[in-house]
Formats: structure tokens, sequence, C-alpha cells
């Protein structure tokens, strides 16, 4: 049978299709995102109807998803790492109220940060949370971990999350699907105080959590993901987790690993292999991908004291990805280095597209502030965040999604006038309203720059949720409309747009500035699509 | 039997392309597969990598070794040089010489094709102006691909295979231009070796 090849996203996804999910909820986030794109073009999925457009942050995608399995049927919600944290406060709490029908909640850790601003690691969350987790070691894994977990949700009556990292969401290989479980029927809750978290409730529901806990080490222990593997070198055991497997196995693809390896896929952390796993070495090795969470319970877990070796000791870097290289080292290995990188080359950071928009509205933007002190502008996470960069280096900071009104506020707020907020149509409508309603109910003296360029464009140009709708935003939120403008940044609009600039920073109050214009990436993928859908009529 | 094949180039190069050629080639040949490569912000006009790796054994890991790359494929001469520390001591560096100039700081071209030219086993292709002579310069990603495979092994019927299989969507026409593109590139390099 010829396998389908697949990116580890695309197994996720295929797997929470044959899963039997009855919705897909999710907003876009590098090494997240074709997660949702594939099962929105899937065609088993539009036949079943599966629904999946684009939620407007985390947080919302998440309670959709905690109700889709209210409902009774299985739901999926996918996001990155540093989605989780907008999603925090449904994700604990759903851990609490626990699901009805089984729902999966993916996130893609970014370490090495290729598209992030932290790589912080989920499985804290998952531990956290008190909930299981899987973590595949490849992309088979992912496929098969995705569509157990319902299962393993349902018979847990919590939320499971599926942790992946960068380098298996972004790598393809050949995935064999299992049969296509039927959606769950609507069904309501058992019990109808469930979801209601009052503390007399919730209390009850904590402890029912609580007592859960030895079920899902079980679980773990008897886990076919997780196994130990007894070598004839007592020395060292080998402790890997996740994708660090793989890069395990590479440094012993032609011969037999002569250490005890312990494989953990599936937590919490089998304590009782771990506890085996003991007796037989005199020294540990954790590869781990992300923070050090397993090496750091390893060492309150076993009962003597044997040396644990990984990110902790220096055996392994703190920070960054694993790859096969840094394993062989830390097994002591030789690496074979090719011929050093001559000296002439130098970085090839990325770069905002040839004719985009933001590049117009950051001259203008240049021009209308050079009158200023520098380091009045707080940006946003989005291709304008490139902004930093020369040629313009206008904006002094990026932090999280919407961070860039309200820090402008705050600054305003401690005297720092004018103070400039540059955000994106989508970040807008994820993040940003709330923080213009504080501004405007502050009376804030910041101009907000909304650079709308009608799509998600960072992660692919996705529909963005504030397409159309972002002047009716504003002014709802209470925006003086005489402050809110629309401006088409294009070279030839230059001195109008400085102008415009000029008049609302000696504005006393809160000033939106919407420069809009279609990302050149999404027209061009949507010229892609018109073209072929004109096609496809014609014949 | 195993090809761990390094490719390079700048973010919208079309290395991805080539990437799902051989990958589309390698399942017809009932190989195993793995092809890790960059996604997201990277791929606004930054380096960009792809990690594909070719086995009739299981394959572990997504990422090449160090020293262990058979083949460094950049369709850009620097990005070619960033990634010399994967070339194995017997590997091909297999190069486009038409600089992608986005960055203020570019060096000098001729000193980047000496860095090249230093090593024991290149091919340097003017995958640009083949590219152009035969009708599209957009292909010259497939003249690349055609350059590297005398070092590949795969039968170069399969991978044309793969190109029909890749490009019969975008119609007869964008084909035959890169089935061209391809054959042009591979007499390059069996002439050039």
């Amino acid at each position: 049978m010829q396998k389908n090849l697949l990116l580890g996203v695309e197994a996720v996804a295929q797997g929470s299709i044959d899963g039997g999910i009855s919705g897909v909820y999710a907003y876009p986030g590098t090494p997240s995102t074709e997660i949702t794109e594939y099962i929105q073009e899937n065609k088993l999925a539009i036949e079943k109807g599966i629904r999946s457009k684009w939620s407007a942050n985390e947080k919302t995608a998440y309670e959709a998803a905690l109700g889709m399995s209210y409902a009774g049927k299985r739901s999926m919600v996918c996001m990155k790492h540093v989605g989780l944290n907008v999603a925090a406060d449904a994700f604990m709490n759903s851990a609490i109220t626990g699901i009805n029908g089984g729902m999966v909640v993916t996130v893609a850790d970014d370490p090495s940060m290729h598209s992030s601003q932290n790589e912080q690691d989920s499985r804290y969350y998952a531990r956290f949370a008190m909930i299981p987790a899987f973590e595949p070691s490849n992309q088979q894994e992912a496929y098969d971990m995705t569509r157990d977990a319902f299962q393993v949700s349902e018979e847990t009556g919590v939320p499971v999350m599926v942790r992946i990292t960068t380098r298996l969401a972004h790598s393809r290989t050949g995935v064999e699907r299992s049969e296509v479980i039927k959606e769950n029927l609507l069904e309501m809750p058992d019990d109808p105080s469930q979801f209601v978290l009052l503390p007399f409730n919730a209390r009850k529901r904590y402890k029912s959590l609580l007592n859960k806990q030895e079920l899902f080490e079980q679980l773990s222990e008897n886990s076919k993901y997780n196994f130990l593997k007894i070598g004839s070198d007592k020395k060292l055991g080998i402790i890997a987790c996740g994708i660090a497997y793989n890069y395990l196995k590479e440094n012993f693809s032609d011969k037999e690993c002569p250490h005890s390896i312990l494989k953990i896929s599936q937590y919490p952390i089998p304590v009782k292999m771990l506890a085996e796993l003991e007796k037989n070495c005199d020294e540990v090795l954790v590869l781990e991908e992300g923070y050090p969470i397993v090496e750091e319970a390893v060492k309150g877990i076993f009962k003597k004291e044997i040396k644990v070796n990984g990110k902790l000791n220096g055996v392994l870097p703190r920070d960054g990805e694993l790859n096969v290289d840094i394993v062989s080292k830390a097994l002591g290995k030789a690496i074979n280095e090719g011929p050093q990188i001559p000296e002439l080359v130098v970085n090839r950071p990325p770069a905002l597209c040839q004719g985009c928009g933001h590049h117009d509205m950051y001259q203008a933007l240049n021009e209308a502030v050079s009158i200023y002190s520098k380091g009045r502008v707080f940006s946003d996470i989005g291709c304008y965040a490139l902004g930093a960069l020369p040629p313009y280096e206008s904006i002094y900071s990026c932090v999280d999604m919407g961070a860039s009104v309200t820090m402008a506020k705050g600054a305003a707020d401690a005297g720092l006038i004018p103070s400039i907020a540059v955000i994106g149509d989508s970040t807008f409508t994820h993040s940003g309203v709330t923080g213009l309603l504080d501004a405007v109910n502050d009376k804030s003296n910041i101009v907000v720059v909304i650079s709308d360029n009608e799509s998600v464009s960072m992660t692919g140009g996705q529909e963005s949720s504030a397409l159309g709708r972002i002047e009716s935003i504003c002014e709802g939120v209470g925006v003086d409309p005489n402050h809110i403008r629309v401006l088409v940044p294009l070279r030839k609009n230059h001195d109008n747009m400085v102008q415009a600039f000029n008049e609302e920073l000696s504005y006393n109050g809160v000033s939106v500035l919407i420069f809009r214009r279609e990302c050149i990436q999404a027209m061009a993928k949507r010229k892609r699509m018109e073209k072929i859908a004109k096609e496809v009529s014609l014949k | 039997m195993k090809t761990d094949i390094l490719l390079a180039g700048v973010g919208g190069q079309g290395i991805l392309s080539i990437a799902s050629i051989l990958g589309e080639a390698a399942l017809r040949e009932n190989l195993f597969l793995k092809q890790a490569e960059t996604h997201g912000m990277s791929q606004r006009g930054g380096a960009v990598i792809s990690h594909l790796r070719i086995s009739d054994k299981e394959i572990a890991s997504d990422l090449i070794a160090k020293g262990s790359a058979e083949i460094i494929l950049s369709v850009e001469p620097m990005e070619a040089l960033r990634y010399l520390p994967f070339l194995s001591k017997t590997g091909y560096l297999v190069t486009n010489t038409t600089p992608f100039e986005n960055i203020v700081n570019y060096p000098n071209i001729e000193d980047i094709l000496n860095e090249v030219k230093k090593q024991p086993f290149f091919i340097a292709i003017d995958a640009d102006k083949i590219a152009k002579e035969i009708g599209n310069h957009r292909a010259s990603n497939v003249v690349m691909l055609g350059a590297a495979t005398p070092f590949i092994q795969i039968n170069p019927e399969k991978i044309e295979d793969g190109i029909v299989h890749i490009f019969r969507k975008k119609g007869d026409e964008m084909v035959q231009l890169n089935l061209k593109a391809f054959r042009a590139g591979r007499e390059f390099a069996l002439k050039n070796r």
C-alpha cells in the first residue's frame, strides 16, 4: 500500500478527521497553521461537513471547541505554543469541567524560535492542568496519537493534549491511515452541573480531577507509545521524549544501542518504568526537546542518588531545538563536521515583500515622527514587526498579540506623548480591540495605526476576522469617527499619509489610522484560486 | 542506499517544489523519505533550508547530521556556502551562480564563487540563464534539480514522472517547460562534473 506523504501537522489533521471530529477551531500560528488548513481543504472533511473556519483568537477557538464537546461531539483546537497563553483561562478550567465529547488540544511548540518570540514548553501546561499529553516522535505517531487521543479523552473525561514541535510539524514522510471513526451524535452531558464552575461545583470537579491522576499514570505505564528496553550496558540509561527518540535512533542506525532506553511519548511520566530504568543504570541521560521538564521530574522520582545528565548540567544546550549532532555529542561521539562556513557569508533575515503596503506606511510614519525623539512606536505580532529591521527601524516593541495598543496607552499615560501603536488587521481583532476600549475609556492620547492588508499574512494569507469590520469596530468601542481615517498605502499617497499622521499626532485623544491595501501574497494566492475556479467552471 | 540532500535558497525561490518532486519520485521508487522544511517568517525573503533524506531503509531523524550530506543543492550561491558544515567529504556542492541580492551587505559574487570552487566536488551552473533561454526564468529551480540528479540514486525517469505529477495542474505547457529545464540542468552537470 502506498503511504500518504504527510507533514507532521497534516498527520495530526488527518488523525483528527479519521478520529471522528465534528469541528476544528484555531487561529493561525507557525508551526500549527497547516493543521487547520489541511482540514479546510480535505475532501473527506468537506464531505462530512467538519466545521473548520478560522476563529478570532485562540481563546474563542478553545471555548468553541469546549462547547462542541459539551454537546457530545468530538472537537479539536489547535494553536502555537504562545497561543495557549491566550487560551490559558479556558484551558485550565476545561481540565476542571472535563469534557463530554472527546476533546484534543494540539499545541505546536517552536524551540529555536524559528517564527516565535519565545520557546515555552507546553508540556508544563499539560502538567499544570493535570491532564494527559501525547508527544509523538514521528509523523506516524502524530497520526495515531491524535486519532487515539479522542478515545483517551472520552475514557478519562478530560481534554487531552497533543504536543508537537516545529521539526516534526514541518517534516514530511509516509503515514499509514487507519479506519475512519464515526462522528458522535449530539448528546448532553450526564450531569447538568458538570460545566458550572461555581465554587461548590468546582471543588467537587477538582477533586474528581485529582482522583483521576492515578488513572492517567496507569495509562502512561501501559501506553503502546511508551516503552522501556533494557540494554547490555548497565552504566548509562537514556530517557528519550518525543522527537528526541529519533535523534537517538539515528545515532545507532547501523548497530544496536547498548544502553537501556526509556521512550516517553505519553504523559504523565510513567513512574514505574522510570523506577525500572533506575535499577538498570548508574547514570541517566535525558533527551527532550524544550524545557527540562522530565529531567527535573526524574531527580525527584529516582530513589538512589544517580547522576542525571541533560540540559540542567550542560550536557545538552539549555535553549534551542535538538538535532542529531547535539545528541551525538551528549553520547560522547565525535562529529565529522564538513568544511567551515566561509567568513564572507552574511545573515539573510526575512524582509517585507517588495510591493507590500507596510513599506509605504512605515515610510510615512518615519517621516511624521522624525521631529520627535526616538522610541515612541509600539508594534505587534505580524509581518510589520519586520519594521524593526533596517531600512525602517521604526518600532520599539513586539511582545504579544495586541500589546502595541496597550503598551502605547501605558506609555502615553506615563507622559510619553505622542505614543503610537502599529498593529495588523487580524492582530487587532485577535487582541487589540479590548485595549482600544481601555484607551477610549481613559481618553488616552495615542495614535493607533492599523496596517490592514486584509489577511493573516505572516502565516500564509489566511482569512482575517477583521475583514470589512475595522471602522465599525473602532466606532463601536467609542473612537470619535472624525479621528478614524482610512488611507491607501501607496507611494503616490505619501504626502497625504504624512499629513494625516501630523494631524492625528497633534490631536489629544484616541486616533485610528487605517492603512488598507491587500497583502500582495494573499492577492497572488487569490488570483491563482480564481484562475483555477474559472478553468474548472469552463470544463 | 541512502542519499541525504540539503536544499538551500531564499524564501520564495522554489526549493519546496524541488523537494516535492523528489519526494514524489522517491515514493514511486518505493523508497523511504523524510523531508524537513522551513515555514513561517523566513519564507519572507529569508534564508530557507530543507533537509531531504531518501533511503531504502527506514529513516529515523528528520534532520541531516553534520558532515553527512551527499549533496548540497542550492538555488543561490551564498546560501550554498551557509550549510557547508553539513557536506560529507565525498559530497557534491551543486549551486546556482545567479545571486539573489535582497540584502544591502551582499558579498562580492566573485568571492562567493571562488569559495564554491575551493570545494573538491562542485557543480556551478547559471540556472537562471538556462531557464531564461528555455523560456521562463522561474524554472531555474528545476534546472538546479536536473543538475543534482547525476548524484542522486533515483532513476531520472522517475524524477521526470514526479515533475509531470507536480506541474500537471498548471497545464501541459508548464510540464513541458519544466521537463526541458530539468534535462538542460542534468546535461550540464553530466558534462561538467
